[in-house]
C-alpha cells in the first residue's frame, strides 16, 4: 500500500506537537550548549559572551585525548559485550512460551527501574574483599582468600554491561520475534548444524538490527559518568566523568559545553561510519 | 525394502496426538502427496520425516536404516517450506549454493553445480540477483533448486504452492511433477488441495485426525474411496443412504437400485456416487423420481440439482450431453450400479 505525501499545511498538523517539544528540549538546549562552548570564562564561575577558541584548544592535549580515546573504548566494549550476551538469550527468548517471556522481561525490566547510584553502589558490595562473591569462593573451596575486584577496568565494564543489558533485550527482541523460525529449519535441512545456522543465517538476517543495537547502547554507555567513578580508579573517568567535574565542580561551564560537543561530533562520526560501512557491506 | 518406510508413528504434543499410529511405505522415487484438512497431522508427519519433530513412539527406516535417531542436518533431504525460507542476506546464486558451501565443495564445483541447477528451473543468469527482486513463482523455483543442490535421497514440500495465484500453481504443479519423474527422487509433498494432490501423485495419502484413511493411486482414491470422509474430501461426490431388501438388493427411499447388492449382513450402507456418474432419464421403469430443483451451467460443465425425497442429488454432464430439463421438472434419475461405491462405516 502506498501513502499519500502530505500536501497541505494542515497535513503536517500532526508533527506539531513532537516538532515544538524536539525544539523546546533538544535544540534549544544543544544550541545553548554550542553557543556557551564559545564564550570567555570569568573567574568565580560566570561567563560572557564571546567568540574564542580558547575552550576547544585547551581540550587538545594529550591527556583529554586519552580520557576521549578511553571513553570510546569503554563504549565499544560495553556494546560489544551486551550484544554478545544479549542476542543468544534474547534468541532464545523469543523461541519459549509466552509465560516465561513475560516473566524474564519483567525481571528485566526492573533492572531499568534501579538507578545508576543504586547498581555502582550494589556491585561495589559484591566486588568488595569484606563482603563480596570471593567470600562465596572461599566457602566453596575455589579460593583461598577473599580479594576486593574494585576498583578497576573490569568491574567498570561489569556495572555498565549489567546497566545496559535490559536495554539491549529490548531493542533486540521485537526482531528475533519477528525472525521466521524456518530459516533456521531451512538451514538444518540443507545440512548446518543448529549452532552452524544460528551463526550464518540468523545473524547475518539480523545484521541491521544488530549494527543498530550495537550503535544505541555504544551512545548509552558514552553517557554513562557514575559507574566509572564507584567502580573505577581515575584512569578509567570517561569523559563524561571530566564533562560533569568541569561544569559542576570547577564551575568551568565554557570548557564542559567544548567538550560535550566534541564529544558529540566523534559519536557523530563513528556512527556514521558505521553506518556507511554497513551499507556499503550490503551492496557488496 | 529400498525407499522410505514410516512404522507405528506417533506424535503427541501434550494431550494432543496429532499423528496416530502411522504406518506407510513410499518405495524408491515415487511422488507421495499427503493430503488433508488442516490439523489433521500431515504436516507433523512431514517434519518429523524432516527430523524437525521427533516421533514420539515408531521409527523412520530410509533404505532400511533407522534414520530416528539422526539430526536433521545429516539425513541428505531437501525440504521446501511453505514459507519458502530463502535467505534475505544471500542472493539466489549464494542461496542455491548454501548447501555446497556448508559441505565444503569448492568453489568452481558450486558455481558449476548453481549454473546446472538455475538452467533446470529455467532461470538461467538469475544468479546475481537479489531474492527481494524476484517474483513468487521464481521464488519458488530458486527454493527448489536449494533443496535439489546436493542430489538428496528425499525431497520434502510443505504446502510448496500455497502462496501462488491459481494459475501459477498449475503450471508449478505440472513442472514440479516433471522435474521430478527426470530426476527421479522421492518426493513427498503435503497439500490440503486435492487437485495438486491428482495433478503431482503417483500415491495419494488421504488423512484426517493424526490418520491415515487412504493411502492409493489418485485414480483408485477417486474411484474406490475407502470411507465417507475419502469420498467427501476427494472432489465431490453424493452420499446416499441406501437399505437392503430381503434379497440384499440395494434400494433407496424404497426404489431398488437396478443390479446393485450390498454385502451380507449389512441392513444399511453409506453409498458415494460421483455427480458425472449419475444420469437423468424420463421418469418412470427402473429410474427413481425426482424433482429438479436448481440448474448451475458454467459453461464447460453442467450441473443439475435433483431431489429425491428430501435427498439432494447432483448430476454433472458436459454441455453435449446435457439433458433437456428445467427447473421443477419430474425426472427419472439413474445410479449405474458399477459406479456406486459401498463405504466403510
Amino acid at each position: 500500500m502506498k501513502r499519500e505525501p502530505p500536501r497541505t499545511l494542515a497535513d503536517y498538523g500532526p508533527l506539531l506537537f513532537p516538532a515544538a517539544m524536539l525544539t523546546v528540549f533538544f535544540v534549544v538546549p544543544s544550541g545553548t550548549m554550542i553557543a556557551v562552548s564559545f564564550f570567555q570564562r570569568q573567574q568565580g564561575g560566570f561567563y560572557t559572551p564571546a567568540f574564542v577558541w580558547s575552550n576547544y584548544e585547551r581540550f587538545l592535549s594529550v591527556f583529554f585525548g586519552n580520557v576521549l580515546g578511553f571513553s570510546l573504548m569503554l563504549a565499544i566494549a560495553v556494546a560489544i559485550c551486551c550484544v554478545v550476551l544479549a542476542l543468544p538469550f534474547t534468541y532464545l527468548l523469543a523461541r519459549m512460551s509466552r509465560r516465561a517471556q513475560v516473566l524474564w522481561l519483567v525481571g528485566l525490566l526492573s533492572v531499568l527501574s534501579l538507578s545508576e547510584v543504586i547498581i555502582g553502589f550494589a556491585w561495589s558490595t559484591l566486588f568488595s574483599r569484606t563482603a563480596g562473591i570471593t567470600n562465596l569462593l572461599v566457602a566453596i573451596g575455589l579460593m583461598d582468600s577473599p580479594k576486593a575486584l574494585y576498583p578497576g577496568f573490569s568491574a567498570v565494564l561489569t556495572g555498565m554491561v549489567y546497566q545496559a543489558f535490559p536495554y539491549t533485550v529490548l531493542v533486540l527482541f521485537p526482531a528475533l520475534v519477528r525472525l521466521d523460525p524456518t530459516l533456521t529449519e531451512a538451514a538444518r535441512t540443507l545440512g548446518s548444524s543448529p549452532l552452524r545456522a544460528f551463526f550464518n543465517v540468523v545473524i547475518p538476517a539480523l545484521r541491521n538490527t544488530i549494527v543498530a543495537t550495537l550503535i544505541m547502547v555504544f551512545i548509552f554507555a558514552l553517557g554513562s559518568y557514575l559507574l566509572p567513578q564507584i567502580l573505577g580508579r581515575p584512569q578509567h573517568w570517561t569523559l563524561s566523568v571530566l564533562i560533569t567535574d568541569q561544569a559542576i565542580y570547577q564551575s568551568n561551564m565554557p570548557f564542559a559545553a567544548a567538550m560535550a560537543v566534541f564529544l558529540v561530533l566523534v559519536t557523530l562520526a563513528l556512527v556514521t561510519l558505521t553506518l556507511f560501512l554497513g551499507r556499503k557491506g550490503e551492496a557488496a | 525394502m529400498s525407499g522410505l518406510v514410516l512404522k507405528d508413528i506417533s506424535k503427541r504434543f501434550g494431550d494432543f496426538t496429532a499423528v496416530d499410529h502411522v504406518d506407510l511405505s513410499v518405495p524408491h522415487g515415487t511422488f507421495v502427496c499427503m493430503l488433508g484438512p488442516s490439523g489433521c497431522g500431515k504436516t507433523t508427519l512431514l517434519r518429523m520425516i524432516a527430523g524437525l519433530d521427533e516421533p514420539s513412539e515408531g521409527a523412520i527406516l530410509l533404505d532400511d536404516e533407522d534414520i530416528t535417531p539422526i539430526p536433521t542436518h545429516k539425513r541428505n533431504l531437501g525440504m521446501v517450506f511453505q514459507s519458502l525460507a530463502l535467505f534475505p542476506h544471500l542472493n539466489v546464486g549464494e542461496n542455491i549454493a548454501y548447501p555446497l558451501r556448508i559441505r565444503g565443495v569448492a568453489k568452481e564445483e558450486q558455481k558449476r553445480r548453481v549454473d546446472e541447477l538455475l538452467q533446470m528451473i529455467h532461470l538461467p543468469g538469475y544468479g546475481d540477483r537479489p531474492v527481494a527482486k524476484l517474483s513468487g513463482g521464481q521464488r519458488q523455483r530458486v527454493a527448489i533448486a536449494r533443496a535439489l543442490a546436493l542430489s538428496p535421497k528425499l525431497f520434502l514440500l510443505d504446502e510448496p504452492l500455497s502462496a501462488l495465484d491459481a494459475k501459477l500453481r498449475e503450471a508449478m504443479q505440472v513442472e514440479l511433477r516433471q522435474l521430478q519423474q527426470s530426476l527421479g527422487i522421492t518426493t513427498i509433498v503435503v497439500t490440503h488441495d486435492q487437485r495438486e494432490a491428482m495433478t503431482m501423485a503417483d500415491t495419494v495419502v488421504v488423512m484426517n485426525g493424526g490418520e491415515i484413511r487412504q493411502a492409493a493411486s489418485p485414480v483408485e482414491i477417486y474411484r474406490n474411496p475407502a470411507d465417507t470422509f475419502v469420498a467427501d474430501f476427494i472432489g465431490s461426490t453424493n452420499l446416499l443412504e441406501l437399505s437392503a431388501d430381503s434379497a440384499r438388493r440395494a434400494t433407496f427411499r424404497g426404489k431398488p437400485v437396478a443390479g446393485l447388492t450390498l454385502p451380507a449382513g449389512l441392513a444399511k450402507a453409506s453409498v458415494s456416487i460421483r455427480p458425472e456418474d449419475v444420469h437423468l432419464t424420463a421418469s418412470g421403469g427402473d429410474a427413481i423420481d425426482g424433482t429438479i430443483t436448481f440448474i448451475r451451467d458454467l459453461g464447460g460443465t453442467i450441473e443439475t440439482f435433483i431431489d429425491i425425497s428430501g435427498q439432494n442429488v447432483v448430476a454433472v454432464s458436459t454441455p453435449r450431453a446435457r439433458p433437456d430439463v428445467t427447473v421443477g421438472q419430474k425426472v427419472g434419475v439413474v445410479l449405474p450400479a458399477e459406479a456406486c461405491v459401498v463405504l466403510k462405516q
